[in-house]
């Protein structure tokens, strides 16, 4: 960061304390986070020393491609992939697991939704690096046709799909909000699947899956 | 006729134990598990991956392409310029060059380095200010020009009229001068059609093209005699399709002159021809497949420009499979858009709610072909009418079917203009449609389609509490009802299946159709096990692939009505060959059998059977093979549908924010065949619809041309938490079964958007004109009072 050229930060918002001398040139991002951590409160300087500390800690990768472990389903998989590929485009493209879907391709619609440590992340927005040394899971290893896990096999009872294409990030957001809400009400089952969507309209049947699933994993 | 009907007719009530049951659909697991590949999920041997260069401009020239840095570029196998030097193009976004390389990151790599200049050329993509002091159009007839006049039931004096003073500017051929026919088209308009003179249409710089006005009845004796007019404007803009799965194919050649495309599609036997024109193959050179969809709407007929442009780059790199999927962007910019439109309308009606008089002027856009006038006054046919549509050219992107073209539009106007005139007379809505409900009668009823909708509006009411929670309009506290009634027809369409019983017992089924989640597999696999005895799981069905027998495109609500009408025909033909053949052993005629539950058995002495498998024994080597067509024998299907929808929703008065309590819709379409993929089509409508109401919106930029939110996160659909209680009832048995399988795909996804804007009406005192129903747009309707108009 160091060797940065000094140009106005572009992502980091000017906080209202800013004289407007110094944001009109010329301000390093060193110069911005020492002005913000004067005149912000206690927090966000905590949050800036974590980000020091985090920069000190990131090493370059590539450019080209560079190898790439991931484990994923309890197996560990092996590519030579660019930096800039993204969990969801490794998954899908070098190893074949195209349950997660691109869809948004922006961290909006949920379709790419997986288990990273048993959190749902949307894969899209994850580097595929990062996920690096996580315990990934995806639609596929969370059960088959013949096998279902009680999540999918309540989304076939209550008809909660129709093209189909929401629904692996559906059973993942799904998996993940149970874990954590494993005797939800309908307000909650609102916002913990609140950021996936469906554009065929299933969410009827969703409901109901939600509730049968957190039943049966209850009985 | 009553022999076939007899024959191929469906089972009683009392004999069904697949039909019209709740069962889940059979691809279910292979969803809900990642296992059901669609095209995007495919990685052919060998696959490059495309990346498009898309036009900057809403309206521009090309004047050069240099693609040579891009060719030079590690990694990229091949280029191909899809609109040199010299191409016009008509919306920003458009395909100008595609690329294929080794992986998407170098592909996108190589797509920036692609210089293209254009001349810029000036665009138009403002379809919401009315357009006034136009100039009727003159210039001869289109077929689409014809096709709306006879939508909109324009009186056929009208229809002659403009042939005879603006010609035609088609050859009319024998083949629509049937299709006329077919559609009870009166001779003497089609004679006047082949008398009209054909002329060769002048070009125009203007992007409005103004309909002739359409009379009928004497409308102003019956304004001047009205005891109550009201008068309003609506309107709904452009939305876009959305399909998750976002168009494309992977276009591989198997040799120079073999094309094999795995697409995303709602068409698969209907592909071959477009790629054999676009390619100058022969037809029979293209093999279509696709196992699943994600989404098509109405947006997925066609190969598109990208289906034809990726096969000519597969070619470009000997045949390699190359896979072009459009960017999420590209999709919302340029794949789908449903065509807007906004009417000044007048109703006149006596006092005690008994319409008179209807007057519209509408206009909205479907892109650079201007688009069509939705039928108005939709359903409810008031008998005094004049009404005149400008459609207008925009650079927009090109329009395409979104689920039953022009009524959405049609009904919202409509009610809306019902409802605002129950307000205005201080009547229940719901008792005004009442009054009025054998205007929705059409001209040959074949089905008691008024009472229909009596008893419909009945359910509907019963079960949003109608009489206890309507309140008038604006005494709600902030809450509010509404109503909408919608048609559609529904016919099925051709269909082939072919019918295989192996001597193994085990039965194979083919068919060219698709499953594009509506439960079409499920159905055809209810069908087939009802008439054979089976559990459906014993039957083997394929589809979605051209090389099995035609079936129609999935569209207009054609596809049940088609699969459903073949499979049986060929389920019966085989079924009566197999009785023939195990008769004699059962001490029985072949009449005298039956097939239930895995045995076939005598029906007056059930205890004379066998088993489906030692029935099959008997066929020695040879299988029971049978095709199955639709049409064919028997009355199996008709057409003509209808349905109410009921809304509750409630509005905060101050942040403008609606809030969808609760939704109703009552339905009718013939036999149901497969009751929880039926039920989960109607729900899709009304949440489909929510979104439509509330949120959705192609905004343009009037500026740039462009889309402004070609994103999910500013084209926002319904979340889960956004759609309230949601009821479906479906109208079954008696007097309905009878009528055979109808489409669901187009009719729930009429009335909604109308239902919510009438509620949100009752709840806040005023109509918000225009959808989406907006905060802002409640809370200037709030501010401004009945007149605001935006």
């Amino acid at each position: 960061m160091d060797d940065l050229p000094d140009k106005p930060a572009k992502t980091d918002k000017p906080s209202k304390s800013q004289k407007p001398s110094s944001s009109s040139s010329g301000v390093s991002r060193r110069d911005f986070l020492k002005i913000s951590g004067v005149s912000a409160a206690v927090p966000l300087v905590t949050q800036v020393s974590a980000f020091a500390l985090a920069e000190g800690e990131v090493a370059a990768q590539g450019p080209g491609k560079v190898p790439v472990s991931l484990n994923v389903n309890g197996k560990k998989l092996n590519a030579s992939l660019e930096p800039r590929v993204t969990l969801l485009d490794a998954l899908r493209d070098q190893f074949e697991l195209t349950g997660a879907k691109r869809v948004c391709d922006r961290g909006t619609c949920g379709a790419c939704t997986v288990l990273l440590d048993g959190k749902a992340v949307y894969s899209c927005s994850v580097l595929a690096i990062d996920a690096q040394s996580h315990q990934i899971t995806t639609v596929e290893g969370l059960g088959e046709p013949g096998n279902l896990h009680p999540i999918q096999k309540a989304f076939v009872d209550n008809d909660a799909q129709q093209c189909g294409f929401c629904t692996p990030g559906f059973v993942m957001a799904t998996k993940a909000f149970l874990d954590q809400h494993p005797n939800p009400t309908p307000e909650q089952i609102k916002h913990g699947l609140g950021g996936n969507f469906c554009r065929c309209g299933t969410y009827a049947g969703m409901r109901l899956a939600v509730m049968q699933a957190a039943k049966t994993k209850g009985a | 006729m009553a022999d076939d009907n007899a024959k191929y007719g469906w089972p009683a009530a009392e004999q069904r134990s697949l039909i019209g049951k709740r069962i889940s659909r059979v691809d279910g697991p292979d969803k809900v598990s990642g296992r059901a590949k669609y095209t995007y999920d495919l990685h052919r041997p060998g696959m490059l991956y495309g990346k498009v260069v898309r036009s900057p401009h809403a309206h521009a020239k090309v004047v050069s392409i240099d693609t040579s840095a891009a060719e030079n570029l590690p990694g990229v196998k091949g280029v191909y310029i899809i609109q040199d030097k010299g191409s016009e193009i008509h919306w920003a976004g458009d395909d100008i060059v595609v690329i294929a390389a080794v992986d998407e990151p170098t592909a996108a790599d190589a797509a920036h380095l692609v210089k293209v200049e254009y001349e810029v050329l000036p665009h138009f993509v403002d379809d919401f200010t009315q357009p006034k002091n136009i100039a009727e159009n003159n210039a001869p007839l289109s077929p689409r020009d014809l096709f709306q006049m006879f939508n909109n039931d324009a009186p056929d004096d009208q229809v002659i009229a403009a042939a005879q003073k603006r010609g035609l500017a088609f050859q009319l051929t024998p083949e629509m001068t049937q299709r006329m026919k077919d559609n009870e088209v009166s001779e003497t308009v089609i004679k006047a059609l082949q008398a009209a003179p054909v002329k060769q249409p002048q070009p125009t710089n203007s992007p409005f093209r103004k309909e002739s006005e359409q009379v009928k009845g004497d409308p102003d004796a019956a304004f001047k005699e009205a005891e109550v007019v009201s008068e309003g404007m609506y309107g709904c803009p452009v939305i876009t399709h959305c399909c998750l799965e976002s168009h494309g194919s992977i276009a591989e050649w198997t040799d120079s002159d073999h094309l094999f495309s795995h697409i995303s599609t709602q068409n698969v036997s209907g592909l071959a021809s477009q790629y054999a024109q676009s390619l100058k193959i022969p037809e029979a050179n293209v093999h279509v497949h696709q196992d699943h969809v994600g989404g098509g709407f109405g947006s997925k007929f066609g190969i598109d420009r990208w289906g034809a442009y990726t096969a000519q780059l597969s070619k470009k790199v000997g045949g390699k499979p190359v896979r072009v999927m459009l960017e999420r962007d590209a999709e919302l910019t340029l794949a789908g858009c449903r065509p807007s439109a906004f009417a000044k309308v007048k109703v006149g009606a006596k006092k005690d709610g008994t319409l008179t008089a209807w007057q519209s002027d509408s206009w909205g856009t479907g892109g650079p072909g201007g688009g069509g006038a939705p039928p108005m006054p939709y359903v409810v046919n008031i008998p005094n009418q004049r009404k005149q549509h400008t459609a207008v050219a925009t650079n927009i992107g090109p329009a395409r079917a979104w689920r039953a073209p022009n009524h959405p539009q049609g009904c919202l106007i409509t009610m809306g203009a019902i409802e605002d005139l129950a307000a205005k007379l201080g009547m229940d809505p719901l008792e005004l449609m009442l009054k009025n409900i054998k205007l929705t009668a059409p001209a040959e009823d074949t089905f008691h389609r008024a009472d229909t909708y009596r008893d419909e509006l009945m359910i509907a009411a019963d079960l949003i509490g109608w009489k206890k929670n309507w309140h008038p309009r604006g005494q709600g506290s902030g809450r509010g009802l509404g109503l909408a009634i919608h048609t559609w027809g529904g016919r099925g369409h051709e269909s082939n299946c072919a019918l295989t019983i192996h001597p193994t017992g085990s039965v194979e089924m083919k068919m060219g159709t698709q499953d594009l989640g509506v439960g079409t597999r499920t159905a055809i696999l209810i069908v087939a096990g009802e008439t054979l005895g089976l559990p459906i799981n014993q039957i083997d069905l394929k589809i979605g692939d051209n090389q099995y027998p035609s079936s129609g495109g999935s569209g207009g609500s054609t596809t049940i009505g088609g699969v459903s009408s073949s499979t049986r025909r060929a389920a019966v033909d085989a079924r009566d060959l197999l009785f023939a053949k195990v008769a004699s052993a059962l001490k029985a005629k072949p009449e005298e059998l039956e097939a239930v539950r895995g045995t076939i058995r005598v029906k007056s002495a059930p205890s004379r059977s066998m088993t489906w498998k030692e029935a099959c024994a008997r066929l020695g080597t040879q299988p029971i093979q049978t095709l199955g067509k639709n049409p064919g024998p028997g009355d199996l299907i008709s057409s003509g549908v209808g349905g109410a929808v009921m809304a509750d929703v409630s509005v905060d008065m101050e942040t403008g924010i609606v809030k969808m309590n609760k939704m109703v819709c009552v339905q009718d379409c013939g036999l149901v065949i497969s009751m929880k993929t039926a039920e989960s089509q109607v729900y899709g409508a009304m949440i489909m619809s929510i979104a439509t109401t509330l949120y959705e919106e192609k905004i343009m930029d009037p500026n740039t041309g462009h889309m402004l939110n070609p994103n999910m996160d500013f084209y926002r659909l319904a979340g889960i938490g956004d759609v309230g209680e949601l009821v479906v009832h479906m109208m079954t048995g008696k007097g309905y079964d009878e009528r055979g399988p109808i489409g669901l795909g187009e009719p729930p996804t009429v009335g909604p958007m109308a239902a919510i804007s009438n509620a949100v009406a009752n709840a806040i005192g005023v109509r918000v004109p225009f959808l989406p129903i907006t905060p802002d747009r409640v809370v200037a309707a709030l501010k401004g009072g009945s007149n605001a108009t935006v």
